[in-house]
């Protein structure tokens, strides 16, 4: 195990920006670990795996990975990531977003990849709220969650990132927290393999941000309320209809896998119909 | 030398696309030309304009000024545009779809049936063709030969010899007035 | 278990990212068909872009820019290029960055509203020193305003309109020809440069057909970005020699270069608590520019005979027709006209401006907005000569006669 950490070290992390701007006990570092394994478990070739980004804590990671890394605005890390994906399709995308950065915004631009179905593994870091610029209301931050700009406990109703993904049309989606670091990696590993629009969501602790305006203060508080709030896709498919109804927890696991024409494929295929020789 | 034209119409009569093959026809010929267009947000039925400017120099100002040549599809437009037409200068109006009452002293005025041969050839979407065949026997800004070729080239073509015909008609017809035969102020 | 992939590119024409040469180049002129074509302004400029071997376009649907989309939407299968309509204008300036980065010549076109909302990605084109071209078919605002009107309301906004310190270039061309022409000077500056370039054209050029000859492949010159010249483990993505042009590695060559907004150091890595290196950046991301504006100013003379005493009319795009016309009238009419034609509307022909202020006692300032040019005039002109703006909006041309009218009431 000590080994895999340092060979996971070695080959993929940029020396030169270390100690990370990240808080103490926050959930990034999980996040970057189980991508990196992923990355490594898949094979890619790092000379052609491209890590993009737009702007927030969660934006930060590609600068720390030795491999051509793209840190873009804010919301439109995906709209690069197409770009590229597109002048180079035989290349690799690793987009690392969060979600203020991805549903907030840069909605638009996530619901349209989805929907494009252009192949990439975009994952994002959900912390509830927005955490870079000190703890502002998010999209995700659940109702009744204390931010700096909801300081009487929020009012609005949450995205629920995956069931958005999977609405707008992207075919693997995939809901873990860092709590689960094997289970995340492997689901970014599927996302990798998947040819398509693969969406990983990973609820991860911002206990120095939202933790502690939320009883959230230690790592291990986010431990407990990561395991009491979610519940396993296999055993919430074994409930019955009724429990489903009233079961409010946050549902965990592979939640979409389908096969659907992915856009670079199709286009290729267009081309060969009306390139002129 | 230089032709200003003007084409007007309700949208959807064809007559941008008019305007575009008079262009052709004359950059075919060795010339230069300028076409513009007008017309409102909607794309069929609004009043349409579609401008030509033919020179063998350069063209500097592209627009229309004072049109050596008015042709008219439609009322609203004839009526805003023939007391601008150029001392001299020749209007051209469809005879079913313009009542011209006095035509603007001192111009040649022709008043020909565009639909109305269209329509006889079996396709009123021809109406611009058999128009375009008359503005070329009538103004001959552009040579037969390459106005033609210019009609055949933007036309699907499965409708291409139809197309061909309502020039030849529309050419025909210009002769025939230019000859007096038809024509003349009403 | 898991499935064998293969790059849907593999066996396929779709390679945008493959060397441009001459059988590139003649693919794309036996696509166009003829070597003299009646076209309007945004078929030229998507001609131009395909012609510089652009083979990344993405873009949202506007009047009156939509034209260029569609063509490209028709030809860049044709060539194994990409045409990809995008969710909006922020999303499509994201998209030919990422394009850029990864190798392929990209370009977008919009109008005033869209214009409006990529400014954001343009400075970031411009902090990160990313080529890419973005066309702005100029019609009348603010706002919405009219959609189907041309307008020169932009000119401000092609130089200043995202936050900070940066330095672009833009071009305004004033026919249909020029319109592909300078698209391709276009590209070449960007590359040059490593910048985006603004095309400013407008919706009457736009939309407006003339003659246009197409260039053969030694007749023009195509400029490419400077790869690394270093091995990868010296190779310093923002380190830069006496031109102040960084190399560029591409995506996906095995340089690993990082690259962000933020201000950066040589290696590409944030630097943002450091004054010392945030000056040098944005000082360096407008040297490169001022520098060089010998080279990259363009502008067009027609001046009468003599050199002092006479009138000077200052004009750039669509209105110096207007201009010409103008002019023919007024020297007619025994006036000593000088007209100096802006090719290049940023960095603004200063020296170019302050020269026609030492022959010309006043200098009419035609433009189709409420005061833009006008005001670069007067600071290159710094007294020397009175500045007279004549302004319209509305959506048409200024008329000949109007100019002369001017010019000539002022004349005592």
């Amino acid at each position: 195990m000590f080994r895999k950490a340092k060979h996971i070290r070695e080959k993929y992390l940029e020396e030169n920006m270390w100690p990370s701007i990240f808080c103490q006990a926050c959930g990034i570092g999980t996040v970057l670990s189980c991508a990196l394994r992923a990355i490594d478990k898949a094979k890619l070739d790092i000379d052609q795996t491209i890590f993009v980004s737009g702007i927030g804590c969660s934006s930060r990671l590609p600068g720390y990975i030795n491999a051509d890394g793209l840190h873009t605005t804010h919301g439109r890390a995906i709209t690069f990531a197409t770009g590229i994906k597109l002048a180079r399709p035989e290349l690799k995308i690793i987009v690392f977003t969060g979600d203020g950065d991805l549903a907030g915004i840069g909605g638009n631009h996530f619901i349209h990849a989805a929907r494009r179905n252009i192949d990439m593994t975009v994952i994002c870091v959900n912390n509830y709220n927005y955490g870079m610029t000190g703890s502002q209301l998010s999209p995700t931050t659940p109702i009744g969650g204390v931010a700096t700009t909801s300081p009487y406990g929020n009012i609005e109703s949450p995205f629920d990132l995956s069931a958005l993904a999977i609405g707008a049309g992207a075919p693997y989606v995939a809901k873990w927290a860092t709590i689960y670091p094997h289970e995340t990696m492997l689901a970014i590993k599927d996302g990798i393999d998947k040819e398509g629009f693969a969406f990983i969501e990973i609820l991860t602790p911002c206990p120095v941000g939202y933790g502690r305006r939320n009883k959230l203060k230690q790592g291990k508080d986010y431990l407990l309320w990561f395991k009491k709030n979610s519940i396993a896709r296999s055993r919430y498919e074994k409930l019955s209809d009724e429990e489903k109804r009233s079961c409010d927890k946050i549902v965990i696991g592979k939640l979409n896998d389908l096969e659907k024409p992915e856009f670079t494929r199709e286009w290729s295929r267009l081309v060969d119909q009306h390139f002129v020789e | 030398m230089k032709t200003e034209m003007r084409f007007v119409a309700f949208g959807g009569q064809g007559i941008v696309l008019a305007g575009v093959m008079m262009g052709e026809a004359a950059i075919a010929d060795g010339k230069n030309a300028v076409q513009s267009q007008s017309y409102g947000p909607e794309s069929r039925g609004g009043a349409a304009k579609s401008e030509v400017i033919i020179s063998n120099e350069k063209i500097d100002y592209p627009m229309v000024v004072q049109a050596d040549c008015l042709v008219a599809l439609s009322q609203p437009g004839y009526d805003k545009y023939a007391d601008e037409i150029k001392p001299g200068g020749t209007i051209i109006v469809d005879q079913d779809l313009v009542d011209a009452g006095q035509p603007p002293e001192g111009c040649a005025f022709y008043s020909l049936p565009f639909a109305r041969t269209a329509d006889r050839l079996g396709n009123s979407i021809v109406t611009n063709v058999v128009v375009l065949g008359s503005v070329c026997s009538i103004t001959r800004v552009v040579t037969r030969e390459n106005l033609a070729a210019a009609v055949k080239s933007n036309v699907p073509s499965k409708f291409a010899e139809l197309n061909l015909q309502a020039f030849s008609e529309g050419y025909r017809i210009g002769q025939e007035a230019l000859s007096g035969k038809t024509a003349g102020n009403k | 278990m898991k499935k064998h992939r293969t790059s849907p590119t593999t066996d396929s024409r779709y390679k945008p990212a493959r060397p441009f040469n001459a059988d590139e180049f003649g693919r794309v002129r036996r696509i166009l068909g003829g070597k003299v074509l009646f076209v309007q302004g945004d078929a030229a400029v998507a001609y131009g872009a395909l012609l510089a071997g652009c083979r990344f376009f993405a873009g949202y649907p506007i009047t009156p820019a939509t034209e260029t989309s569609e063509i490209l939407s028709q030809l860049m299968p044709r060539v194994g290029g990409v045409c990809i309509q995008m969710e909006d204008e922020i999303a499509s300036v994201g998209a030919i960055i990422g394009a850029s980065r990864a190798g392929v010549k990209s370009m977008t076109a919009t109008s005033g509203p869209g214009f409006s909302l990529m400014q954001e990605n343009i400075g970031y084109a411009a902090m990160t020193e990313t080529p890419c071209v973005i066309v702005d078919v100029q019609r009348s605002g603010p706002s919405t305003g009219q959609p189907t009107e041309g307008a020169q309301g932009d000119i401000m906004q092609a130089k200043w309109g995202s936050h900070g310190d940066y330095e672009l270039i833009a071009l305004s061309p004033s026919t249909v020809q020029e319109c592909l022409d300078l698209t391709i000077e276009a590209f070449n500056l960007s590359e040059t440069y490593g910048i985006p370039v603004i095309l400013l054209t407008d919706g009457i050029i736009g939309h407006m057909r003339e003659k246009v000859v197409l260039p053969e492949f030694e007749e023009i010159e195509l400029t490419w970005r400077r790869e690394p010249t270093k091995p990868k483990e010296e190779f310093q993505p923002f380190l830069v020699d006496s031109t102040k042009i960084p190399e560029m590695a591409i995506f996906g060559t095995g340089y690993h270069t990082y690259i962000t907004g933020l201000t950066h150091s040589e290696t590409g890595y944030p630097a943002t608590d450091s004054q010392v290196d945030h000056h040098r950046l944005v000082q360096r991301l407008c040297d490169k520019i001022r520098d060089n504006r010998d080279r990259i100013v363009q502008v067009e003379r027609d001046y009468s005979d003599g050199d002092k005493d006479t009138i000077g009319i200052v004009s750039y795009g669509v209105t110096s027709r207007s201009v010409n016309s103008a002019v023919k009238m007024l020297r007619q009419d025994g006036l000593k006209i000088d007209h100096l034609r802006l090719v290049t509307n940023w960095p603004f022909p200063e020296k170019e401006v302050a020269e026609l202020s030492e022959r010309a006692n006043r200098i009419v300032v035609p433009e189709l907005n409420l005061g833009q040019v006008y005001h670069g005039v007067r600071e290159a002109v710094a007294g020397r000569s009175e500045v007279i703006p004549l302004w319209k909006t509305g959506g048409e041309m200024h008329v000949p006669h109007d100019i002369v009218e001017l010019v000539k009431g002022g004349v005592k």
